[in-house]
């Protein structure tokens, strides 16, 4: 047993001279001194790699047999469903996969706003996360596209042109977008390249930096206090623990079994999602002469397709669709900048003042009724809630630098509490 | 967690369970339709009331026979000698049929697509995806002599068919019926001396509205009685639902013993989590 | 991390029957990705028996290399009286003239390789290096063989096969031509693909 040890310990050491694998061991999982105060927040960053992977690897495996031509897209999608071995389960597992990845990503991107875990130093680390959300989105659009659905073909007919809204070259950006004059398999060919090689490589490259960006100045905590400030005689934070084993085993690995229970569920047993997770449309072939009586998008782009709409005045001689765009743009963008707008002397929404939760609060239900506007018919009141929650959402962003520093905010405590 | 998020989750919680989204699609009222894949002899018959009345025109071409074969339980010889009229399919093949592109424009003006997936693409929302639009749309075919083909829908309306099945439903026809009477209270009057209905004749949308069927068959025009030919098209519902997702009953089966599994990997983990925790809290 | 009340017992036998459990779901998790691989319905009916009708072969035609099975083709060889007398002939200038090796399924390990002694099928990949034999019953000096008495020629190394399959001594070819299984479904209908019941 002793020399069993002794010899792993030589492979280990011959390794190491020549590739700092035990280095980087220590430094990013047994050494990384996570704060203790991590809660149920806390999962979302671990199942998004998690979700991460699972799409890489069912999607490969989809497209071992996954034909990218316009007459073969979607009998070869239903080869899957039927004649591959488990191909049915291949299939959902990435459906289902999609939607989890956005639920996921969300959840830890509200982590992020209700504990500040934008702000200095940790600024990159939020931009790196939304050029990953970017990234996800534009990847969930070109993969949406790849069953050649009609609600595929459709929705992608529509964002596509949306494009034509910028004014002067936009109809022929529409027409290099696409490929063509209108939505064929021109575009479907290279948005299969898109979404299978391309995005994913810069997801990876992505994910990578994103936490080693966070592994360089160490993770927030609920509470928004510095552990570094307070080490003991070695320079270790006394308010961590390792990452590994007590965050991996003691917190990581029952979420990820936990959210594989919710996510067999729903793969197993609902895995159309009332229509929400494959869009009923899409269960007949494309067909540019016939349009759905409703055109939406997937659940997780909505609100910003509510935003889109919810622009019905032209101003300044562009047209509303122009604006529509302008203000879609606007939404994501303006969340790059967040780590600047938030001027709060505390980082945690738990010592924030009431401004800043009612604002939050807002926030939060009017994305989510943003969310649901885009799953139905516009009407002239349906319209209306949409501008209003438009305004709120802005308002969250463009008011915070005068509502964080005018509120008052509750001492931070210098040691995590028990 | 604090109590400022425990708030604002009760909220989104509450959000989600008011909201409710409607269902795009015709005014007329569905008929429920509860699908049974278990009922082997039903999706039998039901299989063969499409192989006889539907398969000329409609194509079930992303399924395969031999796969219809195992899973209805039909023996392969007998699908090739009752169910396959073309001799030159093998029983591997695609359900692929042979009417010709050109003329079914000429005839209907369009292709008749092909049916694999109609019951998932007009499928409700609900967690078994029911077909009571199939389900009803078979049942509501009527005369209407402004249509090229002399027939309509209650719910695909202008539908650029004809009645597949006219010679067993029998036409019908959109009539005014004499029907109860409502009071006030919802209950059906009836006049008290003889102890009959007071009736009142509705057309239409109102006998609708009452939740009653607006179409009569002509006498003597159909094969079927009217409850044969209900269950004649439940068993073509059933079949078309089954032929649209094939592996729907082993997705359920298979996934009750994944959450079985997960559910003892849970606890497991989450004792083994706890031992960790203990150290540091 | 020194605390007490660590119980290593308990946490190492939890440690074990997690990763168990946990062992036993990844393989559960591998399952649909290997799976996966299996042939597909598609390549299952592709690859399914055929059905050939001998009907109107003549004594001494041959029919193939079409029809195909799994994308191989087949020689259907109905060979005359002659034919059948003359295929013991030569058995000192084969290299398996009792098919010991297993290149024919044990219904067709006999003098003719075949069921019914006039009706021969076999795969026709010549078995160096997969080329196409030629058919050539006659029986007069060919330049590959001053003694030919017919048989298959294989054009691309010179490997030749009598009017069995079975393969000459001196040639590249290191078998006999294979025996697909088969069966007759009736006198003029062979299975091509599938044993037979045994009879």
């Amino acid at each position: 047993m002793a020399t069993m040890q002794k010899s792993l310990q030589n492979v280990m050491n011959w390794v190491d001279e020549r590739l700092p694998v035990t280095e980087t061991y220590e430094k990013h999982l047994s050494k990384y001194y996570a704060p203790k105060n991590f809660n149920i927040w806390y999962i979302f960053g671990v199942l998004s790699v998690f979700v991460l992977v699972l799409q890489l690897v069912t999607g490969i495996w989809l497209t071992m047999n996954y034909i990218p031509a316009g007459d073969r897209a979607f009998a070869s999608v239903e080869f899957i469903m039927r004649d591959v071995e488990f191909g049915w389960m291949l299939r959902y597992m990435h459906s289902t996969g999609a939607s989890a990845f956005f639920v996921v990503v969300y959840l830890h991107m509200f982590r992020g706003l209700i504990y500040g875990s934008y702000k200095k130093p940790r600024e990159l680390i939020w931009i790196l996360g939304m050029l990953i959300y970017l990234a996800l989105m534009a990847e969930g659009f070109f993969g949406y596209l790849l069953p050649w659905g009609n609600m595929s073909y459709w929705g992608a007919q529509v964002i596509v042109s949306l494009v034509g809204a910028v004014p002067f070259w936009g109809e022929d950006l529409a027409i290099w977008v696409r490929g063509d004059f209108n939505m064929s398999e021109v575009a479907l060919n290279r948005f299969f390249a898109l979404h299978v090689v391309l995005v994913p490589l810069a997801l990876i490259v992505l994910v990578f930096l994103h936490i080693l960006a966070l592994h360089e100045v160490g993770s927030n905590n609920p509470d928004g206090i510095d552990v570094k400030a307070t080490v003991d005689d070695e320079g270790k934070p006394l308010d961590t623990v390792p990452f590994h084993p007590y965050y991996t085993i003691g917190h990581d690995l029952p979420a990820i079994v936990l959210f594989l229970f919710v996510f067999c569920a729903v793969m197993f047993f609902y895995p159309d999602g009332g229509g929400y997770l494959i869009e009923h449309p899409n269960f007949e072939p494309a067909d540019p002469l016939k349009t759905p009586e409703l055109i939406a998008p997937v659940w997780y782009y909505t609100p910003f397709y509510s935003m889109l709409r919810a622009c019905t005045y032209p101003l300044f001689g562009m047209t509303a669709k122009f604006w529509g765009l302008v203000v879609m743009a606007g939404a994501i963008a303006i969340l790059f900048v967040l780590p600047w707008l938030d001027r709060s002397p505390v980082k945690s929404i738990r010592y924030k003042g009431k401004a800043s939760k009612i604002f939050l609060t807002l926030f939060v239900i009017s994305f989510f009724i943003l969310g649901y506007l885009g799953t139905v018919h516009p009407t002239p009141m349906k319209t209306a809630l949409a501008q209003l929650c438009t305004g709120i959402y802005f308002a969250y962003f463009l008011l915070m630098p005068w509502y964080t520093s005018v509120e008052t905010t509750k001492p931070v405590p210098t040691r995590v509490p028990d | 967690m604090g109590g400022f998020l425990k708030n604002l989750l009760l909220v989104v919680a509450l959000f989600c369970i008011s909201v409710q989204i409607y269902g795009a699609g015709s005014n007329y009222p569905l008929m429920r339709m509860d699908p049974d894949l278990d009922d082997k002899a039903s999706l039998q018959r039901g299989m063969q009331t499409f192989m006889n009345y539907c398969f000329g025109c409609h194509s079930l071409q992303y399924q395969r026979y031999n796969r219809t074969a195992r899973d209805l339980g039909i023996p392969e010889e007998l699908m090739l000698k009752h169910l396959i009229f073309d001799p030159d399919v093998r029983i591997g093949s695609l359900m692929e049929n042979s009417i010709s592109e050109e003329n079914a424009k000429q005839w209907f003006g369009a292709v008749p697509p092909d049916l694999t997936l109609v019951a998932r693409l007009r499928g409700g929302r609900d967690i078994n995806n029911r077909p009571d639009w199939l389900y009803t749309f078979l049942l509501t075919f009527y005369e209407d002599t402004a249509r090229p083909l002399g027939v309509n829908n209650l719910v695909f309306e202008n539908v650029g068919m004809p009645h597949p099945l006219v010679n067993l439903q029998g036409l019908q026809q959109k009539v005014c019926k004499d029907v109860p009477q409502l009071a006030e209270n919802g209950g059906e009057m009836r006049n008290p001396l003889t102890n009959e209905y007071i009736t009142e004749n509705l057309c239409g949308s109102d006998l609708i509205a009452r939740g009653i069927s607006p179409l009569q068959v002509v006498e003597g025009t159909g094969q079927l009685t009217p409850e044969e030919y209900e269950v004649l098209v439940y068993d073509l519902t059933n079949f078309l639902y089954y032929v649209a997702e094939p592996i729907r009953a082993d997705r359920e089966r298979i996934g009750i013993y994944v959450l079985i599994f997960l559910a003892i990997l849970y606890v497991f983990t989450r004792l083994l989590a706890r031992e960790y925790h203990k150290e540091y809290h | 991390m020194g605390h007490d009340g660590i119980n290593q017992g308990r946490r190492n036998f939890l440690i074990g029957a997690t990763s168990v459990v946990g062992a036993a779901g990844v393989v559960g998790a591998t399952v649909p990705f290997v799976g996966s691989w299996s042939p597909s319905a598609k390549a299952l009916a592709a690859g399914a028996p055929i059905r050939v009708d001998i009907g109107k072969l003549n004594p001494g035609d041959i029919l193939g290399p079409i029809p195909a099975w799994r994308d191989r083709p087949i020689f259907v060889v109905h060979r005359t009286e002659e034919m059948m007398s003359r295929l013991n002939s030569m058995n000192d200038r084969l290299a398996d003239p009792d098919s010991a090796q297993e290149k024919q399924p044990d219904y067709a390990r006999n003098e003719t390789r075949s069921i019914r002694p006039d009706i021969g099928i076999l795969i026709g990949i010549c078995t160096h290096l997969s080329c196409s034999p030629k058919f050539n019953p006659t029986i007069a000096p060919q330049a590959y063989d001053s003694e030919w008495v017919g048989g298959f020629y294989c054009p691309c190394h010179g490997s030749k096969f009598d009017l069995a399959g079975r393969v000459y001594k001196e040639v590249p070819a290191p078998t006999n031509l294979e025996v697909p299984p088969h069966f007759f479904e009736s006198e003029s209908v062979v299975v091509i693909g599938e044993d037979g019941e045994v009879a």
